[in-house]
């Protein structure tokens, strides 16, 4: 599904990727794991098509077209979804309005009649029950005044309607309290099936006892240092991640 | 380029050289008071870049050309359905028309109604009931500091009336449209005048358009008077092509306990510059002051309001918008004032404005003279770009950048359009926003209201 080749990413004139190496297919589940800095939230940009982030070398590849070509909108319709570490406020918009613009924006790019209002709002109904999100909400301008908890879990309700083929969720579990991480972990392995895939990335092991990932990358320095089946996320935690910088100073390969 | 001081010159040679036909059917004290605000014309005369209100506005520039005046109602024979078809839907509004700054008369020139409800031409108010008018008439639109409102007073002869006698309610809103239409550049001073009496509630909309492709500047005033526990909704919206130009003066007196919402929505026009004056003359009022401009090319929008806080206990909301492009420009200035008796008082400004291009200019300026010391007084004003941020949220969402900009202006707008009491009228503004939004309401020869082609006068 998607192909990354020896990608280099700048922000700013800042080389922040420095060379990652990654495929995700169908049906698989990814986490990103690393220390604050690493370069996570900018591969994750990188993957949606945010403007001011440079690619400067290498190539990633979905579904067989070259996403660096395609605008961020254009990589939304193909399926490509991304959950927000910091989800953006816009006052005077109601979600109900946003949602449906872009759920029926989708519809258009696949050939699919427009949801009318009312069968929009039914359609609302039904997936706000996978993450439990407060009918208010939903009245209310997009993320304008929610709590952190409740932006991450909208987020997921996000998901839910636009029904994703590779969703990447940027630090999905920070500041949530242990209930909410459960709704949204639970969110997420409701959406998954045999045809998309995740990428998870977060910064603690946690989120990973509740969605658990087929394979575990540890990124350090904008590349990653170490690929692994889901033990690694508690070797991690177990060890910290001074264990993967001591591990880098003495020279050795982490690859095992 | 003319001088300042020779464009004086010639509007008081209009002046002297018409007086006599500007005079014609209209009583003494009216006469008089013309005189008198001539006389203060000369003294004040137009308002220059040094006068600090307009800073921002060359007035003088607009009065370059040399217009034509007219000083008898036009005569053209049309329909006014033929003219004007409103189809702001389910609104039933009494339609009224100010031609070339004269009332037209569609049966009769003040129509009176049994609850004591007048509605039609000022000059016919003028001649049938001078002591009502007197009592009103230019008390409150001050031509003693303003070169403007005198030079309206000196020459307006005609506007739209309206009486609202003790415990009346209009029973539908009524639309003024005022059209320019002649076959020159035209230079027009029209002025309405307003009055709810106590407990009266009434609505309406003004519209300004221009009809026909030539130059034109209008100089208005309005009075609104609102008397004790009144209600009254004043909502205009300017809509009128490049070369046309629009001084707009409006001053609201208010009276115990009374409540005015004014929203003016600026769609289109050359250079706009709209004076709000609001006097809160006795305790417990409320005023809203309301207004929304769009502007692009070389356009130039100038809202400038003053407020007046003079007893206690009064409350003031002023919220005006802004989105520019191209190599437009604008401006606010939100003067409001508490007296030292004015006690208890709350006022509040705000002015937001979205600039789209690397060249389009806003200058924002509050102004807050408080001489109370148990007050409450906010203002804020923000002059910024679209949020980059918000703009790449939704465009992850599968929205079109550009639809996303589209929202985002138009939610940015809809906080002022919000305010607007008719309900179908402010779906009709909505969509009319929609239309400038998307670009389709770049051109207004043909009003967007949806009215009709019109055939130029002979």
């Amino acid at each position: 599904m998607l192909k990354i080749k020896d990608l280099k990413v700048s922000i700013n004139g800042k080389e922040i990727i420095t060379g990652i190496n990654l495929e995700v297919k169908a049906g698989e589940v990814h986490a990103i794991m690393g220390p604050n800095g690493s370069g996570k939230s900018t591969l994750a940009l990188a993957l949606a098509g945010r403007e001011n982030v440079d690619i400067t070398h290498g190539s990633m590849t979905y579904m067989g077209k070259n996403l660096i070509e395609m605008s961020p909108e254009e990589r939304a319709r193909d399926g490509i979804f991304l959950g927000f570490q910091y989800p953006v406020e816009i006052p005077g918009v109601s979600m109900v309005n946003f949602m449906k613009t872009a759920v029926n924006e989708l519809r258009k790019f696949r050939n699919l009649e427009p949801l009318s209002a009312g069968d929009f709002l039914k359609f609302m109904r039904e997936k706000k029950e996978i993450v439990e999100i407060d009918s208010q909400l939903t009245n209310r301008s997009v993320n304008e005044g929610f709590s952190g908890g409740e932006k991450k879990k909208n987020e997921i309700f996000q998901m839910a309607l636009i029904e994703p083929r590779l969703a990447i969720l940027d630090e999905t579990d920070s500041g949530l309290d242990i209930d909410a991480l459960k709704i949204v972990a639970n969110g997420v392995n409701k959406l998954k099936s045999a045809e998309n895939a995740t990428i998870v990335i977060t910064h603690y092991q946690r989120l990973l006892d509740y969605i658990i990932p087929d394979y575990v990358h540890v990124l350090y320095d904008g590349r990653i240092v170490k690929s692994s089946t889901k033990e690694l996320a508690f070797e991690l935690e177990e060890k910290g991640y001074d264990w993967i910088r001591s591990g880098m100073k003495n020279g050795e390969s982490l690859n095992g | 380029m003319q001088k300042i001081a020779d464009i004086n010159k010639t509007l008081v040679r209009h002046f002297r050289e018409n007086k006599k036909q500007i005079d014609s059917f209209s009583p003494g004290f009216l006469q008089k008071l013309r005189e008198d605000a001539m006389d203060n014309f000369m003294v004040l005369g137009l308002p220059n870049r040094k006068n600090e209100p307009y800073k921002y506005t060359a007035i003088e520039q607009i009065f370059q050309p040399d217009y034509s005046m007219h000083f008898s109602p036009s005569r053209v024979d049309f329909n006014v359905e033929d003219i004007f078809t409103c189809d702001v839907p389910n609104l039933k509004t009494r339609l009224e028309i100010i031609l070339n700054g004269f009332y037209f008369s569609q049966d009769e020139p003040l129509t009176e109604f049994d609850n004591g409800m007048m509605i039609g031409s000022l000059a016919e108010a003028i001649r049938k009931y001078p002591e009502l008018v007197k009592k009103h008439y230019a008390k409150y639109a001050n031509y003693k500091n303003s070169g403007l409102t005198a030079l309206n007073t000196a020459f307006a002869q005609d506007g739209l009336f309206v009486y609202l006698p003790e415990n009346t309610r209009m029973e539908q809103p009524i639309q003024v449209v005022h059209l320019p239409m002649t076959g020159l550049d035209t230079l027009l001073h029209y002025r309405n005048l307003f009055i709810a009496e106590e407990n009266a509630q009434g609505e309406i909309i003004v519209c300004d358009h221009t009809l026909s492709p030539f130059r034109f500047l209008t100089n208005s005033v309005t009075e609104i008077v609102a008397g004790p526990n009144s209600r009254f909704y004043y909502s205009r919206v300017q809509n009128e092509h490049l070369n046309s130009n629009l001084i707009t003066n409006l001053y609201i007196h208010q009276e115990a306990y009374s409540s005015v919402t004014s929203n003016t929505i600026t769609l289109h026009g050359g250079m706009i510059r709209n004076n709000t004056h609001v006097k809160l003359n006795a305790e417990g009022c409320e005023n809203h002051t309301m207004g929304l401009f769009f502007a692009d090319r070389e356009q130039h929008v100038d809202n400038f309001v003053s407020i007046d806080h003079s007893k206690p206990n009064c409350m003031s909301k002023q919220l005006f918008k802004g989105i520019l492009d191209d190599k437009s420009t604008g401006a606010f200035n939100g003067h409001i004032l508490v007296r030292p008796d004015a006690q208890k008082t709350n006022a509040y400004q705000t002015n937001n404005n979205i600039l789209l291009s690397n060249e389009a200019k806003m200058n924002t300026k509050p102004q807050l003279e408080i001489y109370a010391d148990d007050v409450k007084c906010s203002h804020g004003a923000t002059t910024g770009q679209l949020d980059e941020d918000a703009l790449f949220y939704m465009q992850s969402r599968g929205i079109p950048r550009a639809e996303a900009r589209l929202l985002m202006l138009y939610a940015f707008a809809n906080e002022v359009i919000d305010y607007i009491q008719i309900a179908p009228l402010k779906t009709r503004i909505n969509s009319l926003v929609d239309k400038r939004l998307r670009g389709e309401l770049s051109r207004c020869n043909n009003c967007s209201m949806n009215c009709g082609e019109i055939q130029k006068p002979e």
